[in-house]
């Protein structure tokens, strides 16, 4: 073969490896955030696509976490928490033009629950429509009485799907046919989602035509990438970004308190960890003013309770602001016969240095810093911290193996918008959960619950409540550390930006853009 | 050039088996529990349950021996099948397709780029050695290789997109959003090929052969056409070829600076989940690739010097 052949041919093979065409970016509105759409299942990446406005839920949320009517119109549940009925919204098509009906929500949900998920983890009995009911109807009956069902639908996972984008044998998700204002245009997994206006909406048609979401993997990019007026919005900035955006005429930035807490996880079986005291010097010897300040830049994240302002009646304001005080912190610790030899950089426990192990990951990049930060805070106090950066599932997996002693967690507490559910999942065990408290267990707070359980009445709920928020600050399970601040950079062009708390929604659909 | 052909198809069968054999040992050493890895790239961190985890176990069948596995990989791929992501069940193949297109078209890009660059620049700094050209080539030559490559890639969406707004800062689907990234590359390559052609070129240039043509009444251009340019391309091809392969698997901060769905992203996302097939499907393909571009350049070596067949 003459060399001449053989470079042509191997041009050729690299040139043909590119099956398909990327989709160029024409859309009204571009958005980038660092998600990538890693399937199209919604137990997987759902959340990009409820967020886009491809998938609806069958329960919606207001950013002051209410529950609101979605695909459901309505729902009813038995006194006792085990039968739900959810009617359906009538007059609605999937993007394919075939209508939404209770046979399609049950399919898709009786799917969700096969699945990994919130839902999953509520024991159900049966899912399935209700052809008595004059309206469209889907039942569901579960094993045992569950208060925050509703709020469970409201989770991207059980975002409800055309039976046409499954693949009949194994129901794995094959094409994303929603209900949503948008439909899927292009899709180039996993970094891009072009969608169109869907012309046969149920609700409110939108202004935008249409919009695209393109992975930016780095902060930095997604931030020049508004200030080129490539992108219109771009979602989770870091601080250096933040003040460069700042100084953009054309663009602002919003900073929205979000239900997300960084929190140091404890493992309360190890024998000093149990104690109390213990996690109350831990605790005191953080300068979390100093943190939010240094490393977050938004001096009000310091976090004295786990549920920040955000959360409504969860966060209890007569809780005092946690603040450094070493000296109270030595005292704890002198108190539990941690000695502090004059020569010694560390307190001594069994005779060897007074040392702890921190996992934390690099998803999000500001805890490897925090973490760095509470090294050097604890050393105030003689505990020597070794900080180990590692992938996010180290925390699960560490929890259910034992081996974990701390991790600095970004803890989301949204994922189901009602933190009743979230504390049910926490404490159904007295293993806890993965991302919960670790061995862990108190009569007062399960009293508190099981009273929630039993409980209809708004005033007593929050004052319910109330009490528990307190209960974990002065137990201190989960050591809070600062509530999260989603800083947004958005194009002045644009209108009717608004940020979703509770990370369901871009808000595409009721947005406009200003031609200037 | 058939024995040497003949020689680097046993080489890829060898090197498909070893490479294939040393990424599943690799990767099946790595601390830390497979399913809880694959259940976080597949249902993010917030989602990552015991109950995803165990659904991933037993979906994957995880709790098999470990050669088990080994063997279900290799019987596939003797059928010429790399498996199914971990992650996203879909085929190894259809991925790789995918991502390494845009990365062959970004590896390529830079290199047109660099060739475009360090050639004028290496042959000059070569003719003029030791004077004011050679001493600025080696200056900016010395400049942009101490930067690492995303700084570079950073001070040129600074210039050409944020101050005159000529390109877009990042993305992929149209033709002027390759053009920062494989500028990028490029210029970063061309630090180091240009002083590679520039060495050739002196070293050509001071040879008595090339001195005995001048003597012997060539012009400077024909002298050079005849004995000047295929003795310093051979070295240089051969360069090219080792940069060419160190950029398929080193490209991973151009992609991630510039959003670019390339390879290298996907293959450092696939370890971080633990992804076995797609990593050893990721691994295999550029070691053919390696064998492939290796084999080009020899070919092409061979070539331009004819004398390497007795050899």
């Amino acid at each position: 073969m003459k060399p001449f052949t053989l470079c042509a041919t191997l041009l050729l093979l690299l040139g043909g490896c590119s099956r398909e065409q990327p989709p160029s970016s024409n859309a009204e509105l571009v958005i980038s955030g660092p998600f990538e759409i890693v399937s199209q299942d919604p137990a997987e990446a759902g959340y990009i696509f409820t967020r886009m406005q491809v998938l609806e839920t069958l329960v919606d949320v207001d950013p002051d976490g209410e529950l609101q009517p979605g695909l459901a119109s309505s729902w009813q549940h038995s006194a006792d928490f085990r039968d739900w009925r959810f009617t359906i919204r009538p007059a609605v098509s999937f993007h394919n033009q075939t209508p939404l009906t209770s046979a399609a929500v049950a399919n898709s949900l009786t799917i969700a629950s096969h699945n990994p998920g919130p839902l999953s983890q509520i024991a159900i009995s049966a899912i399935e429509a209700d052809t008595t009911a004059a309206d469209a109807v889907v039942h569901i009956r579960l094993e045992h009485p569950y208060r925050p069902l509703a709020a469970v639908l409201a989770n991207y996972s059980t975002a409800i799907l055309a039976p046409a984008s499954y693949r009949a044998d194994d129901q794995h998700v094959e094409q994303v046919i929603g209900t949503g204002p948008y439909q899927v245009d292009q899709l180039t997994m996993p970094h891009r989602l072009l969608t169109r206006r869907f012309d046969n909406y149920w609700g409110q048609q939108p202004a935008i035509a249409s919009a695209d979401y393109i992975t930016g993997h780095r902060s930095e990019t997604r931030a020049l990438m508004l200030q080129n007026g490539q992108a219109d919005i771009v979602y989770n900035l870091d601080p250096a970004s933040v003040a460069m955006l700042q100084q953009q005429q054309h663009v602002r930035v919003s900073s929205v308190a979000i239900p997300r807490t960084i929190v140091i996880k404890l493992n309360n079986g190890h024998p000093l960890l149990q104690q109390l005291p213990m996690r109350q010097a831990l605790s005191l010897a953080l300068d979390r003013e100093g943190i939010a300040a240094g490393i977050l830049r938004v001096p009000e994240a310091a976090a004295n309770q786990l549920f920040g302002p955000s959360l409504g009646q969860w966060f209890n304001p007569s809780i005092a602001a946690a603040e450094r005080n070493l000296q109270q912190a030595n005292q704890l610790l002198d108190q539990l016969g941690l000695d502090w030899p004059g020569a010694s950089r560390w307190r001594l426990y069994q005779g060897q240095p007074l040392t702890l192990e921190m996992i934390t990951y690099a998803n999000r990049p500001e805890l490897i810093s925090i973490a760095t930060a509470i090294q050097a805070q604890w050393a105030d106090i003689g505990v020597q911290l070794n900080v180990l950066v590692d992938n996010s599932s180290a925390v699960p997996a560490g929890h259910r193996n034992g081996t974990l002693q701390t991790a600095l967690i970004a803890r989301n507490l949204a994922s189901v918008p009602d933190i009743f559910a979230l504390l049910l999942n926490d404490f159904r065990t007295p293993d806890g959960s993965g991302w919960g408290p670790m061995g862990w267990s108190s009569s007062a707070l399960s009293g508190l619950l099981t009273q929630m359980e039993n409980t209809t009445d708004p005033a007593q709920l929050r004052q319910l409540a109330q009490q528990a928020s307190s209960l974990l600050a002065q137990q201190l399970p989960l050591i809070p550390v600062s509530w999260y601040q989603q800083r947004t950079g958005v194009s002045k062009q644009l209108q009717g930006f608004r940020f979703d708390p509770w990370e369901r929604s871009f808000g595409i659909a009721d947005m406009s853009i200003v031609k200037p | 050039m058939k024995r040497m052909l003949l020689k680097r198809l046993l080489q890829l069968l060898l090197m498909a088996w070893s490479i294939g054999t040393l990424t599943f040992v690799l990767v099946r050493s790595l601390p830390g529990d497979m399913a809880y890895r694959i259940a976080a790239e597949r249902y993010g961190d917030d989602a990552i349950t015991n109950a995803a985890a165990d659904a991933v176990r037993a979906e994957l069948g995880l709790q098999l021996p470990a050669w088990q596995h080994y063997l279900n990989w290799l019987g596939e791929l003797l059928q010429g099948n790399l498996g199914n992501s971990l992650v996203s069940g879909d085929p190894v193949i259809d991925s790789l397709q995918h991502q390494l297109g845009f990365t062959l078209a970004l590896v390529l890009g830079g290199l047109l780029v660099s060739l475009l660059l360090a050639l004028p620049i290496g042959l000059l700094a070569g003719w003029q050695r030791d004077r004011l050209a050679d001493h600025v080539s080696l200056l900016l030559s010395t400049l942009i290789r101490a930067q690492p490559v995303f700084s570079v890639g950073l001070l040129l969406i600074f210039l050409l997109a944020l101050n005159i707004h000529w390109l877009p800062v990042a993305g992929f689907g149209e033709l002027k959003q390759l053009i920062l990234p494989t500028l990028t590359l490029g210029i970063s390559m061309a630090a180091v090929s240009s002083r590679i052609i520039r060495n050739s070129t002196a070293s050509v240039i001071s040879s008595p052969y090339y001195q005995f043509a001048r003597i012997k009444g060539l012009s400077r251009w024909q002298t050079f056409c005849h004995h000047g340019g295929r003795n310093i391309a051979v070295p240089v091809v051969a360069y090219l070829g080792i940069q060419t392969v160190m950029l398929i698997e080193g490209v991973i901060m151009i992609e991630s600076l510039f959003a670019w769905p390339g390879i290298g992203h996907a293959l450092s996302h696939a370890i971080f989940a633990r992804d076995v097939p797609m990593i050893q499907g990721s691994a295999l393909l550029m070691g053919v690739l390696f064998v492939l571009i290796n084999t080009a350049v020899d070919g092409l070596c061979l070539w331009l010097d004819p004398r390497g067949q007795a050899t």
